[in-house]
């Protein structure tokens, strides 16, 4: 039978020189590539599934309690939650440059935005460090010890169960997004990536701005309930 | 189709080294699918052993062997452990892991990192819930239904939850690096529709890992912070809805039972081609009903709660899809049956199995379909009917495919041959046993006995003794493999690089296969099944 006939590789000869990003088991850095990436991308929706289940909650019980949802959104602190949006928009920014950065071979300027990218994401952690705080302070933190005044108070208890669960795991990605990035950053300083090939940091760099773009979502969902009748 | 045309090389993917740490270490899609296969058979005789307490404690109608506590965790040990550690893992994970890249014409997945990673993952999450086990175990049912698990309670539910949110990743990522490595890493000349069908099957199961497990995955960990952290997310008190946890589980865990059944499905495809020595009749709507297996199981979870006080308009929309999803199921079974026919059986022990597998899921999916009626799945919800239907799928079904497979892969794996009247012997007894064990448990159901129950109405004792009679018929039949498989590593006829005269890539290179599975990479010309009759007449 025909098949196991084995091919000719010629293009690929074994004499040939490879690049040492190359692994073994891929015929060309191309194929790696595009296996990396979509890799990527399918493990974005895994994420996008994950926080799917949690929002699904969400909708539910907003539609069940609008009332508890306004309320309980007016408690969080819009300042802080306004400035982290753009502190991790800007973030996103700086990721975008690291990325183009490394294409064009600028190792100083990829190790230079990627610095500030991950201070961005720790000023994102250290804002989120606050708010929660502020939350203990105000018994705003489900349990035995939460306190809300009102006839809603176990709906908003709700509200802030899924506002705990939702930015919790959110800045637990952050926490992670701020490791790969250290990774990066370490090859980066041994000038690992080329115009070439630079299939770590492009990753890296989908997941961070999946990241932002899980808050961006987060931010409205559960800051901006209901805040035309109270600015701020 | 001529065996010696391999070049048989004395190295080879289990000698060319040795050490544990080049195991535990390995980047071998091989390697790993048998350490996989070490801890799946290590889970498979834990489960059988919490399902043996089951069925004696069932052989009389008083609670005189366990108390109702202890055999509430014998129940939901028994669920946990067949479902999560042997049932989801074991085509995908073991079989796929083994033989997928072979099929395709790789080297490797295409990612072999992530893929050992996973399978620590997996282990990391089996000790966690071993440990739970050895604490004192778990009494929640498998389900962990709310408020019971976060109240309630007072067993390990937690360390048990951790351990399956673990054990989720290993499954997402397996997936993930299935799906990559069927996109991008096929030989030259592996078209799509040139693919063996058992790939469909892992490629549709490998999308219901990837888009299901990260939302059982939240799920359980949104259980977890309510257990731990009193977050009130499913709280009854303030509000909150139980049932909504029954959705958001279900949500994943009914598709999980087509990660059971679909990789088995796969195994079936190519066994009933090969030991029939045909095409698979209407190859392309045997991989359609795959893809569209995967897509409609995605839509029918709301089956499980019919008597949770949903809507009857939704619940009317879900009977009508759980219906739907018997037809992919049914034209698999249709172009299976067709295949045989005029065909040239090959009697032979995977063949044995597969023709199990038919007899065993076609009683499970049309039983589906009883439950899947309205009126009907309020009388038997939550009977020994559900307990019998899921287990002739997921059980007869699953693991009858999952042994097809280790059957006719097995002397690719070990280059061995194993005794093949005694592997026709198990896969007779298990068949026998299986339909003693589950068959009577219909009729159980039917006459109103409640699962989950350690004590029963005098007048259902028969039918339990019969029950139980034929789970012991059944455990030999399973441990039965174990004995004839170690002995063929001794003493077993040296297989060839093709002892079935099958078609496909993997039965091109030597056995055990070379570490990078070819000497060069194969291209490939025609169809997975490109079988002929009168070869095998000549053999």
């Amino acid at each position: 039978m025909p098949n196991g006939v084995v091919a000719t590789h010629d293009e690929h000869g074994h004499g040939g020189h490879h690049h040492p990003a190359l692994q073994h088991h891929f015929e060309s850095l191309e194929q790696q590539l595009e296996a990396s990436t979509l890799g990527m991308w399918l493990f974005l929706v895994t994420e996008v599934m994950f926080f799917g289940g949690m929002i699904c909650a969400y909708m539910l019980y907003r539609i069940w309690y609008p009332v508890a949802w306004a309320e309980g959104s007016n408690e969080l602190n819009i300042v802080m939650g306004g400035t982290n949006t753009a502190v991790l928009i800007v973030s996103s920014l700086t990721m975008a440059l690291a990325v183009r950065s490394a294409q064009t071979g600028n190792r100083k300027a990829t190790m230079g935005f990627l610095v500030v990218t991950m201070l961005l994401g720790l000023t994102f952690l250290v804002i989120k460090f606050f708010e929660y705080k502020e939350k203990f302070e105000l018994h705003h933190v489900p349990g035995p010890y939460f306190h809300y005044e009102g006839p809603l108070s176990g709906e908003v208890q709700i509200f802030f169960s899924l506002y705990f669960a939702l930015t919790g795991v959110h800045a637990l990605h952050m926490i992670i997004g701020f490791c790969l990035l250290s990774v990066i950053l370490w090859m980066a300083y041994r000038d690992r990536f080329s115009p070439e090939w630079y299939t770590p940091i492009e990753l890296a760099g989908l997941y961070w701005h999946f990241v932002d773009i899980v808050w961006i979502f987060l931010f409205p969902l559960l800051y901006l309930v209901d805040r035309s009748h109270h600015i701020v | 189709m001529d065996t010696t045309a391999v070049v048989e090389s004395p190295v080879n993917f289990l000698n060319h080294r040795h050490t544990v740490a080049s195991w535990l270490l390995t980047k071998d899609h091989k390697r790993i699918g048998i350490l996989y296969f070490v801890f799946v058979s290590f889970a498979f005789m834990l489960g059988g052993i919490f399902a043996a307490l089951i069925r004696m404690e069932l052989t009389t109608p008083a609670g005189d062997l366990l108390s109702a506590d202890v055999y509430n965790r014998m129940f939901t040990m028994h669920g946990i452990t067949m479902i999560f550690f042997v049932l989801i893992p074991a085509v995908p994970a073991v079989l796929g892991n083994f033989v997928l890249p072979l099929m395709i014409g790789a080297k490797d997945v295409a990612f072999p990192r992530l893929n050992l990673l996973s399978w620590y993952i997996f282990v990391t999450g089996f000790f966690f819930t071993l440990a739970a086990m050895i604490l004192g175990g778990v009494d929640t049912g498998w389900t962990f239904y709310t408020p019971y698990s976060t109240q309630g309670s007072e067993s390990y539910v937690l360390i048990t939850g951790i351990g399956i949110f673990i054990t989720g990743f290993s499954s997402i990522l397996t997936g993930l690096n299935f799906i990559v490595t069927v996109h991008r890493m096929r030989a030259p000349g592996m078209t799509w529709f040139r693919l063996p069908l058992f790939i469909w099957a892992i490629y549709a199961t490998s999308l219901v890992q990837v888009l299901g497990t990260p939302v059982v995955a939240i799920t359980i960990a949104m259980l977890a912070m309510e257990r731990t952290l009193h977050l009130g997310i499913f709280d009854p008190r303030l509000g909150g809805d139980p049932v909504l946890f029954q959705h958001l589980f279900w949500f994943y865990s009914h598709p999980a039972v087509y990660i059971m059944i679909l990789p088995a499905m796969g195994v079936i495809s190519e066994t009933i081609a090969c030991f029939s020595r045909k095409n698979v009749f209407g190859y392309s709507f045997v991989a359609f009903s795959s893809l569209a297996i995967a897509v409609f199981g995605f839509l029918v979870w709301a089956h499980h709660l019919f008597v949770a006080g949903i809507s009857p308009y939704s619940a009317l929309i879900f009977s009508f899809l759980s219906f739907a999803v018997a037809i992919p199921s049914a034209v698999k079974t249709f172009n299976w049956t067709a295949t045989l026919y005029k065909g040239a059986i090959w009697w032979k022990s995977p063949m044995i199995f597969s023709f199990g597998f038919l007899g065993l899921f076609l009683i499970g999916g049309l039983t589906g379909l009883f439950l899947a009626s309205l009126g009907l799945d309020i009388h038997l919800t939550d009977t020994y009917f559900v307990v019998a239907h899921f287990h002739y799928i997921m059980v007869g079904g699953g693991i009858m495919g999952y042994f097809a497979g280790l059957h006719f892969w097995w002397p690719k794996a070990t280059g061995r041959m194993y005794n093949d009247t005694a592997a026709k012997f198990a896969a007779l007894l298990i068949f026998v046993g299986f339909n003693l064990t589950f068959g009577p448990q219909f009729i159980l159901g039917y006459l109103g006995m409640p699962r989950r129950y350690h004590v029963y109405p005098p007048e259902f004792q028969v039918l339990n003794v019969l029950s139980s009679a034929g789970a012991s018929i059944l455990a030999v039949g399973y441990a039965l493999p174990a004995f004839y498989f170690v002995a063929s590593l001794f003493n077993g006829e040296k297989a060839g690089a093709n002892p079935w005269k099958a078609t496909g890539l993997e039965w091109t290179t030597q056995s055990p296969p070379l570490p990078d599975n070819f000497p060069e990479t194969p291209v490939v010309t025609e169809g997975a099944y490109a079988y002929s009759k009168r070869e095998m007449k000549v053999a």
